[in-house]
């Protein structure tokens, strides 16, 4: 039984349910398990906003994560919220450019990327969080980046056609970066 | 097989209601139930259906106990202050015998309450709510895939026993979203030869209404009602055992609950410890048969709920009080952690309450 639970954090506007939603249409395309819950009350409307998605080989139980073995904090105060909470072993994904803090836990892995700095100098200002998705997917096998195309096709409106091309360019560019 | 989808639990409500040949709607909005009548208001016009925003939530029940009397399958949704603001027409639709889906995607209360998930108005949904001697079949969903599959159903137990049918779900459970299929599956049909569709001069008047002045002829309905109601209870009790085989601790919970409950089963199981979960899935009527199996080899009961404890009293019931019943809970908002759930499971085994 494999399950991988998987909390994004951040401002509202940051795309923070949408990466979520593409977790979870990855999943679903790869025939997993799969759950999507997102915060729905006053703090996703005065600014923070946060997702549930749990990916596993076995029926999801509880959608609620209380204790994820992968974060994505896209601000300072989603990352000190949530940093203690993230499994032994598991992965936190800071965008660096927004987030001076370090995380100071020797038994996760972190990934600092510049991630908001890299939109804005390839004219994506707003995919900064497909560009983290796009490093996690390099990193977990079972979702891979395979078919990445046909999960943007789904979820991006006809009507914003353009918006297309550029998830996968932020998705490209999170899979080739290297610190 | 149907493809897999992934969708709100809301939306898929809506899609379910669609599909079980509703094409009357009625409601206002109100968090965390506003997708179910954002999904109606795109896809009716589409479809020759009616989609109507009332000026209020006790316009919108009204409109649904009017399309209900001519005959047609017709819902509402809201959330629990919206509910309480339905009640009069729930009573009515009640005493006049005729069928209607009504949704509750619960938020925490008293009052206007919050908006977060919860499962305070069990009370309101399964002993009453609304004034008089009335029941309503309440179905509680604890994944999307039950949010469609349960109002289907919940339509056709409404035909079928002239009532209405309330899915009894939370924040949670419409708000997230989960693989779905939809089975392609022509809705059920009843005859309703009472139904107010116009006599074309070739029959009498059928007439729709609660009002008995007469106590002998009101007195007489409801003894109609409740033989109805007790076939009710002896023949469509739904739920779910998990792990119940040789279980000595017994969890009880329905809803999202039910989700945590599981996760804290398993982790509990995984230690040795020999509990299952009882997940009831009709509300009322109260899936008692499942406890009577159980209840010389359950030492314990353990009531997990999102509200101050309002199933545990159904289930001292259901248990004739001979087991202890312990009640996990969290309200106005909160939800337990499969943590604390498998702490109560503890307490219970070792028999500290």
């Amino acid at each position: 039984m494999k399950t991988t639970q998987i909390l994004i954090a951040g401002f509202g506007g940051q795309g923070i349910l949408f990466s979520g939603k593409f977790i979870a249409y990855k999943g679903l395309i790869e025939e997993l398990q799969v759950s999507w819950l997102p915060s729905y009350g006053p703090e996703m409307r005065g600014g923070t906003a946060n997702c549930n998605v749990i990916l596993s080989d076995t029926p999801v139980g509880s959608p609620i994560i209380t204790e994820p073995d992968v974060l994505i904090a896209m601000n300072t105060p989603s990352l000190l919220k949530y940093v203690d909470s993230v499994a032994k072993g598991g992965q936190i994904y800071v965008d660096s450019s927004l987030i001076d803090a370090k995380v100071e836990r020797d038994d996760v892995e972190v990934f600092y990327i510049p991630a908001t700095q890299m939109a804005k100098e390839e004219g994506i200002a707003t995919l900064a969080n497909m560009i983290i998705v796009g490093h996690l997917l390099e990193n977990h096998p079972e979702l891979s980046f395979d078919g990445a195309k046909e999960v943007v096709d789904s979820l991006v409106p006809p009507k914003k056609e353009a918006l297309k091309e550029l998830n996968m360019k932020a998705l490209s560019l999170g899979k080739n970066y290297k610190k | 097989m149907a493809q897999r989808i992934l969708m709100k639990g809301n939306e898929a409500i809506a899609e379910a209601a669609i599909r079980a040949g509703c094409r009357h709607y009625f409601g206002y909005p109100i968090t965390p139930q506003t997708e179910i009548a954002a999904y109606m208001a795109k896809k009716m016009p589409k479809i020759g259906g009616v989609f109507l925003q009332a000026e209020s939530e006790i316009a919108s029940i009204n409109m649904v106990y009017g399309a209900a009397a001519a005959g047609v399958r017709v819902m509402t949704s809201s959330s629990s202050p919206g509910i309480s603001l339905k009640a009069e027409g729930l009573s009515y639709i009640a005493g006049s015998d005729i069928p209607a889906l009504v949704v509750n995607v619960q938020r925490g209360g008293p009052g206007l309450g919050g908006i977060q998930p919860s499962q305070s108005d069990y009370f309101q949904a399964t002993k009453g709510g609304g004034h008089g001697d009335y029941r309503m079949i309440v179905l509680a969903p604890a994944s999307v895939q039950e949010m469609a599959s349960l109002t289907i159903k919940g339509f056709d137990l409404a035909d079928k026993y002239l009532m209405t049918s309330m899915i009894l779900a939370d924040g949670t459970i419409g708000q997230m979203m989960e693989p779905i299929t939809f089975e392609d599956a022509e809705p059920k049909t009843y005859e309703k030869p009472w139904a107010l569709t116009g006599t074309e001069c070739k029959r009498g008047h059928n007439v729709v209404n609660s009002l008995y002045l007469k106590p002998d002829e009101l007195e007489k309905k409801n003894f109609e009602r409740f033989e109805k109601y007790k076939h009710i209870e002896e023949n469509e009790a739904m739920w779910e055992e998990y792990m119940m085989e040789d279980a000595e601790v017994c969890v009880v919970a329905f809803g999202i609950a039910s989700r945590v409950a599981k996760n804290a089963v398993a982790a509990a199981r995984a230690e040795g410890i020999k509990v299952g979960l009882i997940r009831p899935i009709t509300l009322w009527p109260f899936p008692n048969k499942a406890f009577a199996k159980v209840l010389d080899k359950v030492r314990a009961f353990v009531s997990v709920e999102l509200s101050m404890g309002q199933m545990i009293e159904d289930i001292r019931l259901a248990t004739e009080c001979k087991k202890p019943v312990m009640l996990c809970n969290r309200a106005g908002g909160m939800i337990p952690g499969p943590d604390e759930v498998l702490a109560a499971i503890k307490k219970a085994e070792k028999g500290e309450f």
